[in-house]
């Protein structure tokens, strides 16, 4: 068994939320954005993390990378827990972490070119490169994400969406990470475009040997790229499997709600979908149900799931739920080969 | 005679960098309660179609063809004329409920303003028929938030608050402009089983504009699918999905990750969408096309009827394209 590139347990991230008016002794309000995740990524691997808005997806990235502050332990390579290093001693880190973001446009300074943005990263990690040779870098690294290397003193204005998320994805790989953290990286861009950006990732993380966790609301494009599937709900891991158990066998009601949910393009296929509908909207993180966080909206919720917090299970297909089980009544996403 | 006759409707803008046209030669007919599907990605004109129809287009748009609705010409008609059809026979559901709703003003007002303005009725009575109408939309315990201001609410149920007013008229035609584009996947879905059963009970016909062909699939009759600002295709959802004929709607269709099919490599289309500031001559998708000619750079083929109900643009004949 080969060790895991990161092991992350227990990871919590808290926040202090004040209200107006409140006296300095007033006790702050807690909000657990990621309540007690554990997983295991080895290198080349790629881990969804799916859920819907508010799960707490994006706070456990960028927990990852301390850009929120998390307890717990965050492994790296077996040695360094990444969670109880300081600032200082992060940035050795943070050049084998690296990510992409949501906008592409926002995410990437509009005063400065092109070459200035992807060499960006190499002026604080490789800082005794020679500029012909960070210049040379850049480029190779341009010609491989499909940017044009004659580009290179343009501005990010002048790129389309989907160039820009290029531009993105090359500042994050010019440092050769280990880990790719992708934070929602297709959610803004058009059908087709989406497509171009997802072979891309693909492609790189078959060549590079990245090891990377995609993070998408969109569970079918969730599925395409991934090798394990993580679900969040309010913080809380439902459900982690390989893609294919995941999609064609899901255990947790939450996941089968969330999978049942997706439109699917294809006229036939969707009216035989058998549908089971979510009611009402994500409880407040602020005052979560007690037992299992899911048991409001869930269908099969009974007594014993308010008292009592469900653990996820062991093994390769985890679910956290009292009643775990097939689909009622469901057809099979993907008949089994 | 039918609701809505679209025909050759045509938007551009003028603008510094000269005159941009949005849509070209647009027709399509929608009869009571039918539903129309419009999919296009950003920049194929699809909202701008829906605006002209409004009569909403920006200061510098210009709209030409005719729009009759139940037998009026209201394309750029005077207000005297569009001002008693918008929100009472025509309304429409935009894509992002929090910039939509007033954010000053309690749901009640904002909802009530409609019906005193339309149907001159008096306030209490208008409020009354505001939470008749959320209570339809679903959502719980109407009666005590309809006095509360749009932040209160959840994306999902803000969505349905902007439902619910664009419905107090009981229009004839609702046009959705990505109605669930800024929700969750579960969210969505409420929404659109929702609109569905709204839509059966009050026999409205509707427009859906959206980028996702998913939704489409599941809530539309007919599909207009849209590129750069022309019709490429233009078919009952069925056959649209079965066997598409525009390279276009092929590409599309082959480009979306599926949760039913097992991982394949994603064909991606090439390229990326014109630039309608700087749109090419002859057929829009002409530069990512594998099956374009030099005569396609040159003119696009008008949309013709190939077969009852299905209509297709394309230079390529069918054969060509097998």
């Amino acid at each position: 068994m080969t060790e895991p590139l990161l092991r992350v347990e227990d990871l919590r991230v808290t926040f202090e939320l004040k209200r107006a008016g409140d006296m300095p002794w007033t006790k702050p309000r807690l909000l657990h954005a990621v309540s007690g995740v554990n997983f295991e990524l080895f290198p080349g691997e790629t881990l969804g993390v799916v859920g819907e808005s508010g799960c707490g997806k994006s706070t456990l990235a960028r927990a990852l990378i301390q850009m929120v502050p998390a307890t717990g332990r965050a492994v790296w390579q077996g040695k360094t827990d990444l969670l109880s290093l300081s600032r200082r001693e992060m940035l050795k880190y943070r050049a084998d972490i690296q990510m992409v973001f949501q906008d592409p446009l926002a995410s990437l300074n509009p005063r400065m070119t092109v070459g200035q943005i992807i060499a960006e990263p190499l002026k604080v990690h490789k800082p005794d490169l020679d500029r012909e040779e960070v210049k040379t870098r850049v480029k190779k690294m341009m010609d491989r994400v499909g940017l044009l290397p004659n580009q290179i003193n343009r501005y990010p204005h002048e790129f389309s969406g989907g160039q820009c998320q290029r531009i993105g994805i090359a500042r994050a790989l010019i440092v050769e990470p280990k880990l790719l953290i992708c934070d929602e990286p297709v959610s803004a861009l058009d059908v087709s475009i989406q497509a171009q950006v997802i072979n891309l990732l693909a492609e790189l993380q078959r060549d590079l040997g990245l090891a990377m966790i995609f993070i998408a609301h969109d569970l079918s494009v969730v599925k395409h790229i991934s090798d394990r599937v993580m679900v969040l709900y309010l913080g809380r891991e439902m459900e982690v499997a390989t893609s294919r158990d995941l999609y064609a066998e899901p255990q947790h009601p939450y996941t089968q709600a969330l999978l049942s949910a997706v439109p699917i393009p294809d006229p036939v296929a969707e009216r035989a979908k058998v549908m089971i509908p979510l009611e009402g909207d994500l409880p407040s993180p602020l005052s979560p149900p007690s037992g299992c966080v899911f048991r409001t909206r869930c269908p099969r919720a009974e007594a014993r799931c308010a008292d009592k917090v469900p653990e996820l299970t062991l093994g390769d297909h985890g679910v956290a739920c009292h009643f775990p089980g097939p689909m009622i009544g469901a057809r099979r996403a993907v008949e089994p080969a | 005679m039918a609701l809505l006759e679209v025909r050759d409707l045509g938007v551009s803008f003028a603008t510094p960098d000269g005159t941009v046209n949005a849509v070209n030669g647009v027709n399509f007919t929608l009869d009571k309660g039918e539903t129309l599907g419009i999919v296009g990605e950003s920049g194929s004109g699809k909202s701008q179609l829906s605006f002209a129809i409004m009569g909403l287009l920006a200061k510098n748009g210009r709209a030409t063809g005719s729009v009759m609705f139940d037998g009026r010409e209201i394309l750029n008609a005077p207000p005297h004329v569009i001002n008693p059809i918008r929100a009472n026979k025509i309304a429409m559901v935009f894509q992002d409920p929090m910039t939509s709703l007033n954010p000053y003003m309690r749901v009640a007002d904002q909802m009530a303003e409609v019906l005193i303005h339309h149907k001159g009725m008096g306030k209490s009575e208008a409020v009354q028929e505001a939470v008749h109408m959320l209570d339809a939309v679903k959502i719980p315990d109407a009666k005590g938030r309809v006095g509360l201001y749009p932040h209160e609410f959840s994306g999902g149920m803000r969505q349905r608050v902007m439902i619910a007013m664009s419905l107090l008229c009981r229009p004839e035609l609702l046009i959705a402009d990505e109605p669930t584009t800024a929700l969750d996947v579960t969210v969505q879905a409420q929404i659109m089983t929702l609109l569905a059963d709204l839509q059966r009970d009050f026999g409205m016909a509707t427009i859906l504009i959206t980028h996702d062909l998913g939704v489409v699939a599941g809530f539309c009759e007919d599909v207009l699918v849209l590129y750069g600002g022309q019709v490429m295709e233009q078919s009952p959802v069925d056959p649209l999905f079965q066997t598409p004929t525009h390279p276009y709607t092929r590409g599309l269709l082959r480009a979306i990750p599926r949760v039913d099919h097992e991982g394949e490599d994603l064909d991606s289309i090439p390229g990326s969408p014109p630039n309608m500031t700087n749109a090419p001559r002859g057929c829009p998708f002409a530069p990512r096309c594998d099956f374009a000619a030099d005569d396609c750079r040159d003119h696009l083929a008008a949309l013709t009827e190939f077969a009852p109900d299905r209509w297709r643009a394309c230079n390529r004949t069918l054969e060509e394209l097998a």
